[in-house]
C-alpha cells in the first residue's frame, strides 16, 4: 500500500519538476513548482515526519511559492511566453545533466548501505526537546545564528527593495 | 522507514530531482525561473538528508534539524534573490539574464 | 727596469679621445687642437725616455737585448687557457712606438691647420687619439689576443676616420669596404691564433718565440698534426699572415687602399701610409722566429713571394693613375711589398738577419718619408682645391716650402744617395740579393718604377705646364708646413742611425756595411726612372701619351687597376648575393618570420575562441562548474586506482 503511494508520489514530483522546468507560461511554471514541493511533504508524511512535512507545507509551498507568484505579477505580464534556449544548448545541458545522473547512480548502487529496521514515529516533542537542549548535542546555537540570518535577511529585503526611495524621499524634504 | 522501498529507489528520485533542478538552472532565460530551479535543487538535498537519517540512523535526530535549518535559509535566501530582482528590474526594466552580462571580456 | 710608466703611453691617448669624444660640443674647436697635441707629445716624450733607458742605460744583457714584459692575466679560463694584458718592451717595439709617436704627433700639428674651419674638428681630433691609442696598444701587445683586440680596434678608428665626411656616399661605401675586406682577412687571422692556442698550449709572445740558443730551434712543443702535407702551426701562420695581408693590402686584399683615400689626407697620412698599414709586417716580425724555424721557413716563403708580387703589381699601376692620392696609395702598397719581401728572405743569426733589419729599417723611413708625402699632397690639395694631376702645374712658384719638402721625400724614396730611403732599400736588395735571384730582380725593376712615378709626379705637380689658377695658390701656414719640415730633416739624415746595433732578428745586433756593387745597380736604375720622368714630365710635351698609347691594350687595364675590383664586384653580386645570400634570406622571411608570426597569429586566434568563457553569464560559469565536478568525480571515483 504504501509502496503504491511512494510511486504515485516520485511520479508527480518528477513530472512535475520536468514540466517547471520547461514550460513556456511563467505562471504554469510556478504552479507545478507548487505540485512538486507538495509531493514532497507527502513523502516526509509517508516516513512519519510530520513535523518536517509540516513545515515544508508552511513555508514552501505557503510562503515562497506566494512569494513567487507575487514577484511575477510585479514584473511580468502574465501571458506572456517565454523563450527558452537553443535547442544545442539544451542538448549539451541534458548530456551533461544525464551524465552526472550516471555518476550518482553508479555511485550510489555501488555503496552497500546498512539499513535499520524501525518503524519509530518522531514526535514534535522530541524534534523540540533535541532543537533547543543544550546538552552535549543540542542544537540550540544553530537555533539561534538561523534566528539571526532570517533576521539580517529581512532587514537586507527591505533595504535593497526600497532602496532609491530612501534616499530620494530625504531630498524631497531637505 | 516505508515499507517495501528500498533506500536506493528513493535516493534514486532525489538524484533525479537535483539534475533536473541543474538543468533548469542552466537552461532558463528568466531570472525567476532560475530561482525556482534552485529551490528544486535545495528540496532534493533536504530529503537526501531526511531519508539517510530514517533510514541508515534512525535513534538520532540530526538529519531532521538540518534540514530545518536548510529549509530557513532557502526561504531567507528566496526572500533577498526577489528583492534584488525587483532592484534590477527597475533599473533595467527587464528579467532576463541576458541583460545582465555587462562583465564581460 | 720598470717600465710601468710605458703603460701611460697608450692610455694618454685614450683619455683625449674619451675627454674630446664626451664633450664634443662643449670644447671650443682650438682648444681641442691644443688638447690632442699635448696628449700625444707626452706619449712621444715617454716613447723617447723609454727608447733612451732601453737602448743606453739598460742595454743588453748577456749579449742580447732582452725582452721585458709587464702583464696582468685578464681573463682566466683554465690552467693553460687565459689571456693577459700587459706591455712587452723588446726593439722592434719600441722602434714602433717611436715611429708612430713621430708621425702621430706631426699628423696632430698639421691637422691643427688642415682641418681648420671644419665643422667635425673636435670629433677629428677624438678620432685621431683612439687611433693612436689603440696603434700603441698594438705594438706593446703581449700575446696574440691582446694584439687581435687593438688590431680590430685599429679597424675601428680607420673605418671612423675614412668615413670622416659621413654625409659623402663615396666616404661611407670607402670606409665599409675597408673595414669589411680587413675585417674578413682577421678571419684567417683568428683561426690562426686559436689553431696555434689549440696545438701549442699559449698565446704568449716570448713562449712562442723562445729560441734554443745551442740547438737553434724554437724551445716550443707542438703536436704533430699535420694536414694536407703542411704542419698544422704552418697552416695557422699562413692564415695569420693571411690576415697581416689584409691589414697591410697586400695583393689580393689591397682592393681598400685606393679607396680608403676618400678620407682626409692627414688620415691617409697617418694611417694608411705610416702605421696602420705596417701592422701586418710588424705581426711578421713579431712572430718571425716561428715563421723562420717551423717547417724550415716554409711560411716565410709564401710572405717573400707575396710581398713582391704586390710591390711589382702596385707599382706598375701606379704609374698610370692621374689622382694623385692614389699614386702615393699604391706606392705605399708598393713599399710595403718590399717590408715583407726583406723579411721573407731574412734569416736569423747575426748578419744572416739582414733581411729581417731592413724590413724594420725600411719601415722606419717609409713611415717618415711617405707621411711627409701625404701631408704635402694635403698642402697643395688645400691650395689648389683639386685631386687630380691635371689641374696643377707649375707650382714651384707659388709653394716653395712643399716644393722642396715634397722633393726631399721623392727622391729618399727613390733611394738618391745618402737619403734614408737609400739606405734601407739598398738593405733590402742586398739580402733580396743573398737568398733569391729572382725576387732581387723584382726588388730592382720595381726601385726603377717607383723613381719613375715618383718623379712624374714631383714633375707633374711642381713644373710641367703652367696652369691658370682661378685663385692664386699660396703656401700653407706654419701649422701645416712645420711638420714638413720635421719630416723632411728626419728623411735625409734618418739613413746615418746604426739600425742594426739595435733592431735584429735575434736581438744581439751586428755592425752593416754598404755593399757598393749592389748599391751601384739601385742608384743608377733609380737614376735612370728620374731621367726617364725628367724627359716625359718636366716640361710640358706630348711624349708621354704617345708612349702610353703604344702599350694599347695593356695601358688601359693597368689604369683600370687591372680590373680587380669588378672581379671582386663580380663576385660578391652575382655569386654570393644571387647565389647564397637571396636563398637564405628567403629561408628567413617566408619560413622562419612566417613561423613566429603564425605563432603570434595562432595565439590571437586561439585567444578570441577563449575569451567567450569569460562571458559574464552566470549560467555558463554554472555549467562549466557542474561538468568540471561531474568529470573530476569520474575520474577520481573510477579512474584513478591507486
Amino acid at each position: 500500500m504504501e509502496q503504491i503511494i511512494f510511486y504515485i508520489l516520485a511520479f508527480i514530483i518528477i513530472v512535475f519538476a520536468i514540466a517547471s522546468v520547461s514550460s513556456r507560461k511563467m505562471l504554469r511554471s510556478v504552479i507545478y513548482l507548487l505540485f512538486v514541493l507538495c509531493g514532497i511533504a507527502g513523502i516526509y508524511f509517508l516516513i512519519d515526519y510530520n513535523f518536517l512535512a509540516a513545515i515544508q507545507l508552511t513555508v514552501y509551498a505557503g510562503g515562497v511559492i506566494v512569494l513567487l507568484i507575487f514577484s511575477v505579477m510585479l514584473v511580468h505580464h502574465i501571458e506572456l511566453e517565454l523563450e527558452l534556449a537553443t535547442i544545442s544548448k539544451r542538448i549539451l545541458v541534458g548530456t551533461a545533466s544525464l551524465l552526472g545522473l550516471g555518476v550518482f547512480l553508479t555511485t550510489i548502487y555501488s555503496h552497500e548501505f546498512t539499513v535499520v529496521e524501525n518503524s519509530v514515529t518522531t514526535t514534535t516533542e522530541d524534534i523540540g526537546l533535541g532543537l533547543l537542549s543544550y546538552d552535549v548535542g543540542g542544537f540550540i546555537l544553530p537555533f539561534e545564528v538561523i534566528s539571526i540570518l532570517l533576521l539580517a535577511s529581512m532587514i537586507g529585503a527591505i533595504i535593497i527593495a526600497k532602496g532609491t526611495k530612501l534616499t530620494s524621499k530625504k531630498n524631497d524634504t531637505v | 522507514m516505508i515499507a517495501g522501498i528500498s533506500i536506493y529507489e528513493i535516493l534514486t528520485v532525489t538524484s533525479i530531482l537535483f539534475f533536473i533542478g541543474i538543468y533548469g538552472f542552466i537552461t532558463r532565460k528568466n531570472l525567476i525561473s532560475i530561482l525556482m530551479s534552485v529551490e528544486l535543487i535545495l528540496n532534493a538535498s533536504v530529503i537526501n538528508f531526511v531519508i539517510i537519517n530514517k533510514y541508515l540512523y534512525p535513534d538520532i535526530l540530526q538529519g531532521v534539524f538540518f534540514s530545518i535549518f536548510i529549509i530557513a535559509v532557502a526561504a531567507a535566501e528566496t526572500a533577498l534573490a526577489i528583492a534584488i530582482i525587483i532592484n534590477l528590474y527597475r533599473q533595467i526594466s527587464s528579467v532576463e539574464v541576458k541583460d545582465t552580462e555587462i562583465m564581460k571580456y | 727596469m720598470d717600465i710601468s710608466y710605458t703603460i701611460l703611453i697608450p692610455l694618454i691617448p685614450l683619455a683625449v679621445f674619451l675627454l674630446l669624444g664626451i664633450f664634443n660640443q662643449k670644447i671650443k674647436p682650438t682648444i681641442s687642437g691644443y688638447i690632442g697635441v699635448a696628449g700625444l707629445s707626452t706619449s712621444a716624450a715617454l716613447s723617447f725616455y723609454t727608447a733612451y733607458q732601453y737602448f743606453f742605460v739598460h742595454g743588453k744583457v748577456d749579449g742580447a737585448y732582452q725582452a721585458i714584459i709587464q702583464k696582468v692575466t685578464w681573463l682566466n679560463f683554465t690552467d693553460t687557457l687565459h689571456i693577459d694584458m700587459g706591455v712587452l718592451i723588446d726593439p722592434i717595439s719600441i722602434m714602433m712606438l717611436i715611429v708612430v709617436s713621430i708621425v702621430s704627433l706631426m699628423v696632430h700639428i698639421y691637422s691643427r691647420g688642415y682641418m681648420k674651419g671644419d665643422e667635425g674638428y673636435t670629433r677629428f681630433f677624438a678620432y685621431l687619439s683612439l687611433f693612436s691609442f689603440s696603434m700603441f696598444g698594438l705594438v706593446l701587445a703581449t700575446n696574440l689576443f691582446q694584439i687581435y683586440i687593438f688590431w680590430e680596434l685599429v679597424g675601428v678608428s680607420s673605418f671612423l676616420l675614412i668615413g670622416y665626411y659621413y654625409t659623402k656616399p663615396s666616404a661611407v661605401s670607402a670606409a665599409k669596404k675597408a673595414f669589411i675586406v680587413t675585417r674578413f682577412a682577421d678571419l684567417g687571422f683568428l683561426i690562426g691564433i686559436l689553431i696555434i692556442g689549440y696545438y701549442t698550449g699559449t698565446f704568449d709572445f716570448e713562449t712562442l718565440n723562445s729560441v734554443n740558443s745551442e740547438t737553434g730551434e724554437l724551445t716550443l712543443n707542438w703536436a704533430s698534426t699535420s694536414f694536407m702535407g703542411l704542419s698544422v702551426i704552418t697552416w695557422a701562420l699562413i692564415l695569420m699572415f693571411i690576415g697581416g695581408a689584409g691589414k697591410s693590402a697586400m695583393f689580393p686584399l689591397h682592393i681598400w687602399l685606393p679607396d680608403a683615400m676618400e678620407g682626409p689626407t692627414p688620415v691617409s697620412a697617418l694611417i694608411h701610409a705610416a702605421t696602420m698599414v705596417v701592422a701586418g709586417v710588424y705581426l711578421v716580425a713579431r712572430l718571425f722566429p716561428m715563421f723562420y724555424f717551423v717547417e724550415d721557413g716554409y711560411a716565410l716563403n709564401i710572405v717573400a713571394y707575396v710581398g713582391a708580387f704586390s710591390s711589382l703589381f702596385a707599382a706598375i699601376i701606379a704609374i698610370t693613375q692621374t689622382d694623385i692620392k692614389r699614386v702615393l696609395a699604391f706606392s705605399t702598397m708598393s713599399q710595403i711589398g718590399y717590408m715583407m719581401l726583406a723579411l721573407g728572405v731574412s734569416k736569423y743569426e747575426g748578419h744572416d738577419g739582414l733581411g729581417y733589419m731592413a724590413s724594420m729599417f725600411h719601415l722606419f723611413t717609409h713611415a717618415m718619408f711617405k707621411a711627409l708625402l701625404f701631408l704635402g699632397a694635403g698642402s697643395i690639395i688645400h691650395a689648389v682645391h683639386s685631386n687630380y694631376l691635371k689641374d696643377m702645374g707649375g707650382l714651384r712658384k707659388y709653394m716653395p716650402i712643399t716644393n722642396i719638402t715634397f722633393l726631399i721625400a721623392a727622391l729618399a724614396i727613390a733611394g738618391f744617395p745618402l737619403t734614408s730611403g737609400f739606405f734601407s732599400k739598398d738593405e733590402i736588395l742586398v739580402a733580396a740579393f743573398e737568398s733569391n735571384k729572382l725576387l732581387y730582380f723584382s726588388g730592382v725593376l720595381v726601385a726603377g718604377l717607383t723613381a719613375f712615378y715618383i718623379f712624374r709626379l714631383y714633375f707633374g705637380i711642381f713644373w710641367g705646364k703652367e696652369t691658370n689658377y682661378k685663385h692664386a695658390p699660396h703656401e700653407s701656414p706654419i701649422s701645416m708646413t712645420l711638420p714638413l719640415m720635421v719630416l723632411a730633416l728626419i728623411s735625409l739624415v734618418g739613413g746615418f742611425i746604426p739600425f742594426s746595433k739595435y733592431v735584429s732578428a735575434d736581438r744581439v745586433g751586428f755592425e752593416a756595411h754598404l755593399n757598393y756593387p749592389l748599391a751601384a745597380v739601385a742608384v743608377s736604375v733609380g737614376l735612370i726612372g728620374i731621367g726617364l720622368a725628367w724627359v716625359f714630365y718636366k716640361k710640358e710635351n706630348n711624349l708621354a701619351s704617345k708612349f702610353a698609347n703604344s702599350f694599347g691594350a695593356f695601358y688601359k687595364w693597368t689604369y683600370h687597376k687591372f680590373y680587380i675590383d669588378e672581379v671582386y664586384l663580380f663576385v660578391t653580386k652575382k655569386i654570393i648575393f644571387n647565389l647564397i645570400a637571396a636563398p637564405i634570406a628567403w629561408f628567413d622571411k617566408k619560413v622562419v618570420d612566417a613561423t613566429m608570426e603564425g605563432i603570434g597569429n595562432k595565439t590571437v586566434v586561439i585567444s578570441k575562441k577563449i575569451k567567450g568563457m569569460q562571458s559574464g553569464k552566470v549560467q555558463d560559469y554554472a555549467f562549466s562548474f557542474i561538468a568540471g565536478v561531474v568529470i573530476l568525480a569520474m575520474v577520481f571515483i573510477y579512474l584513478w586506482t591507486n
